[in-house]
């Protein structure tokens, strides 16, 4: 009953008619969609909106981050964390291109964002006003869609629509731009959110004759293999995931988007599948008799040489994306729809089964692989430390229930195939657009969102000083954002590559790093820096016990490699151990 | 296997918004094709626009270029013909001097076996229309060429197909 009244008393409050400004209509807006937190930086073109930043400073909390570009990415580890619309505000001309990378790599990573930026107003558009850019011409192939608000009475409905899409379906990011004569401009305001668009179709309904199919590949399979992506993080799918596999005993591999959906330890649990991943289920891609994709997207990183992939097996592709079907992967049943409905749904059709010694062939992998790669990393003979070992140590800490954001490199690779989870939503790392500099700020976004949990974000030394001014933004909200940067004083991934397939040319990879200790004491931020194994628990220990931001410098082994690794160009089944 | 590449016609609805010119065109940009033609007209429905374009790729590469157009929030369906299964014209303008008129009567012959239509006279030139495939077009550009184009333009292709695309109906449903 009481929530019968809610609902009632909000559709009163919804359709309730005020005269105010565009501007105040923005916030408003954002009210009605539940977002009480969003991160920008203002500037000339959307001053307005800022002013109603300030008179509702009790109400939504605008995180200014020290460039546009974190701004995104925040939102982006907010969304990524919360399963909520992240949204990043800028201003015109320059403000709004500093969103462009985030907002690539949001579309790409299949995030759900709104982007708000200011524009000039309407009768300067295209006169080369100070701060005009085209963003909506700019940002037209990276968004899932946009659009130039000129007018105030345009933005309840336009708002309304952009939070819609950018949530429904396969998320994405939306880019509002709003010309300041509009964020002025008094209109009568009401709010209805967007349930539907004519022209867009967020999600087909499974079609039952799809599933049977899909079912009768899955009861005769003897060597069947899941790969799944994000899309069963995004679908909130992990739940039908772990009863989908459990029931048919289906070994379970995962994309770097997928990791932390069903946990670590989980015993069809095989690791991940791709470049750097491991290498049971990369093998073992090439020798099953099913592979059953759901919610991914066979990226190349994730398939390498399509000539020779997964040829022997047949395939089933549960996706949300009807683009995605056939892309690049031809396969013989598709399950168009999301990954809850689509999973629940084949549960009752699919035989229970263990396929044990189809199990054991991903166990007698694992311990090759073991001996010749994990164990180097994770109990090291030599004297250098690891990016391996430092994970496993933060592992140990954090008992698998952190939230990991990592950058893009080496570490990253290290971060993903060590990091130990418990728990959906907590690993957040750039993975479609490889985005150096994305993790310090997703990290504050992502603790924002997951206030009560650890969020620990692994850098590279490359990646850390792309974003590195978001050391202001944690001086400033005193967010308890953890900072492990491995610093091997080389942009590491790029120098591997050029070890192995450029001779050994060096070129522009080395690093000369500044202090970067002093660099956080100089934002009052607990600093240490660690050189030496014996020093590397007890720090480890020290920033997970902290209950403020903490920076912590690993100096690992200068030329370490990532390995297994499947070189571009050649088949998941040859794999490299080292 | 290789497939061979042919002409495609894309007839896309849409809804009749500002940029959206912009973003179906990125698709093709993004992956290096082509588009040999374009048009964009109201539809059969109100407030429906429809985009008539032209392209030369394997049936592969078309169904999914038809994936990413259909995918984008304001496109409402897309299909995709071959030639034989449409009905099409493209349309052309010639300014000619008008000397050509008056000296003998080549050029009337040439407008009578071409099937085209003189749509303007002035003291100085006059402007030739012509309707017809592109090959046609093409035939009667030559013929003019010897005689001196002034200024030449031709429309995208515009089609019509043969078999049925239902939008109507697929709107109709969706209310």
């Amino acid at each position: 009953m009481a929530t019968k009244t809610q609902e009632k008393i909000t559709k009163i409050t919804e359709q309730q008619i005020e005269r105010i400004s565009g501007a105040e209509a923005v916030v408003k807006c954002l009210l009605a969609e539940g977002t009480d937190l969003l991160y920008g930086y203002p500037g000339g073109a959307i001053m307005p909106v800022y002013d109603e930043f300030y008179k509702y400073k009790d109400k939504i909390n605008h995180v200014l981050t020290r460039h546009e570009q974190a701004a995104v990415h925040a939102a982006q580890g907010y969304a990524r964390a919360s399963g909520k619309v992240g949204v990043a505000i800028a201003t015109s001309g320059p403000g709004a291109t500093n969103l462009i990378t985030g907002i690539a790599d949001a579309q790409i990573d299949s995030t759900p964002l709104v982007c708000i930026t200011g524009q000039v107003a309407e009768h300067l558009l295209g006169s080369d006003a100070f701060q005009e850019t085209d963003i909506v011409g700019i940002s037209t192939p990276i968004t899932k869609w946009n659009y130039q608000i000129t007018k105030a009475s345009e933005i309840p409905q336009i708002m309304a629509k952009a939070f819609f899409i950018a949530k429904s379906g396969r998320p994405g990011p939306v880019l509002i731009d709003i010309t300041k004569n509009a964020q002025f401009d008094k209109f009568d305001f009401t709010y209805k959110k967007c349930k539907s668009i004519r022209s867009y179709t967020p999600k087909t309904k499974v079609q039952q004759t799809k599933l049977q199919e899909a079912a009768k590949l899955i009861n005769s399979a003897k060597k069947p293999l899941v790969i799944f992506g994000q899309g069963v993080i995004l679908g909130e799918a992990e739940a039908e995931l772990k009863a989908f596999i459990e029931k048919a005993g289906l070994p379970s591999a995962w994309t770097i988007l997928g990791l932390s959906a069903l946990p670590t330890s989980h015993i069809l649990n095989v690791g991940m599948v791709g470049m750097h991943g491991n290498y049971g289920p990369n093998v073992l891609t090439n020798q099953c008799d099913l592979l059953i994709a759901i919610g991914m997207r066979f990226d190349d990183r994730v398939t390498g040489n399509l000539e020779t992939y997964a040829k022997q097996a047949k395939i089933i592709h549960f996706e949300i994306d009807p683009a995605e079907i056939d892309k690049n992967v031809k396969v013989n049943v598709a399950v168009l729809g999301d990954a809850k409905e689509s999973l629940s749904n084949i549960l009752p059709l699919v035989n229970e089964n263990t396929h044990q010694n189809w199990l054991n062939e991903f166990k007698k992998h694992d311990a090759i692989e073991f001996d010749r790669v994990i164990k180097n990393q994770l109990y090291p003979k030599k004297e250098g430390l690891t990016m391996g070992e430092v994970v496993k140590e933060i592992n140990t800490f954090t008992k698998g229930d952190a939230v990991i954001v990592s950058d893009v490199g080496q570490h990253q690779m290290f971060a993903c195939r060590y990091s130990e989870f418990n728990q959906t939503k907590s690993s957040i790392t750039s993975g479609g657009l490889g985005t150096m500099g994305f993790a310090l700020p997703a990290a504050i976004g992502a603790k924002m969102a997951a206030p009560k949990r650890e969020v620990i974000a692994i850098i590279g030394d490359g990646g850390y000083q792309m974003t590195i001014q978001e050391l202001g933004t944690i001086l400033q909200t005193k967010i308890a954002v953890k900072i492990v940067v491995l610093n091997n004083d080389y942009l590491g991934m790029v120098r591997q590559w050029q070890q192995l397939f450029f001779d050994k040319r060096y070129a522009s990879t080395e690093m000369l790093n500044p202090d970067f200790v002093s660099i956080a004491h100089a934002y009052h931020i607990n600093a240490k820096r660690v050189t030496k194994r014996s020093d590397l628990a007890s720090a480890v220990q020290d920033m997970v016990l902290s209950d403020k931001a903490y920076f912590l410098e690993v100096y690992v082994e200068k030329e370490d490699n990532v390995f297994p690794m499947i070189p571009t160009g050649s088949s998941v089944s040859d794999i490299r151990l080292e | 296997m290789m497939q061979k590449k042919q002409t495609f016609t894309i007839s896309i609805y849409t809804e009749n918004n500002v940029g959206l010119l912009n973003r179906i065109s990125s698709i093709f940009q993004r992956r290096h094709i082509n588009i040999e033609s374009v048009n964009v007209s109201k539809s059969e429905i109100k407030s429906v626009s429809r985009f008539t374009l032209l392209v030369k790729l394997t049936e592969e590469q078309i169904k999914k270029i038809i994936g990413q157009i259909e995918k984008q929030v304001e496109v409402i369906k897309v299909f995709y013909h071959k030639d034989e299964e449409t009905v099409y014209q493209e349309s052309c303008l010639f300014k000619l001097n008008a000397d050509l008129l008056t000296d003998n009567d080549e050029i009337q012959k040439i407008i009578n076996s071409s099937k085209s239509r003189v749509i303007y006279i002035d003291k100085t030139f006059f402007v030739l229309e012509k309707s017809g495939t592109k090959q046609e077009v093409e035939d009667l550009y030559h013929i003019l060429n010897k005689h001196g184009i002034m200024q030449f333009v031709r429309s995208g292709r515009i089609a019509i197909t043969k078999p049925l695309m239902n939008v109507s109906q697929m709107l109709n449903t969706w209310k």
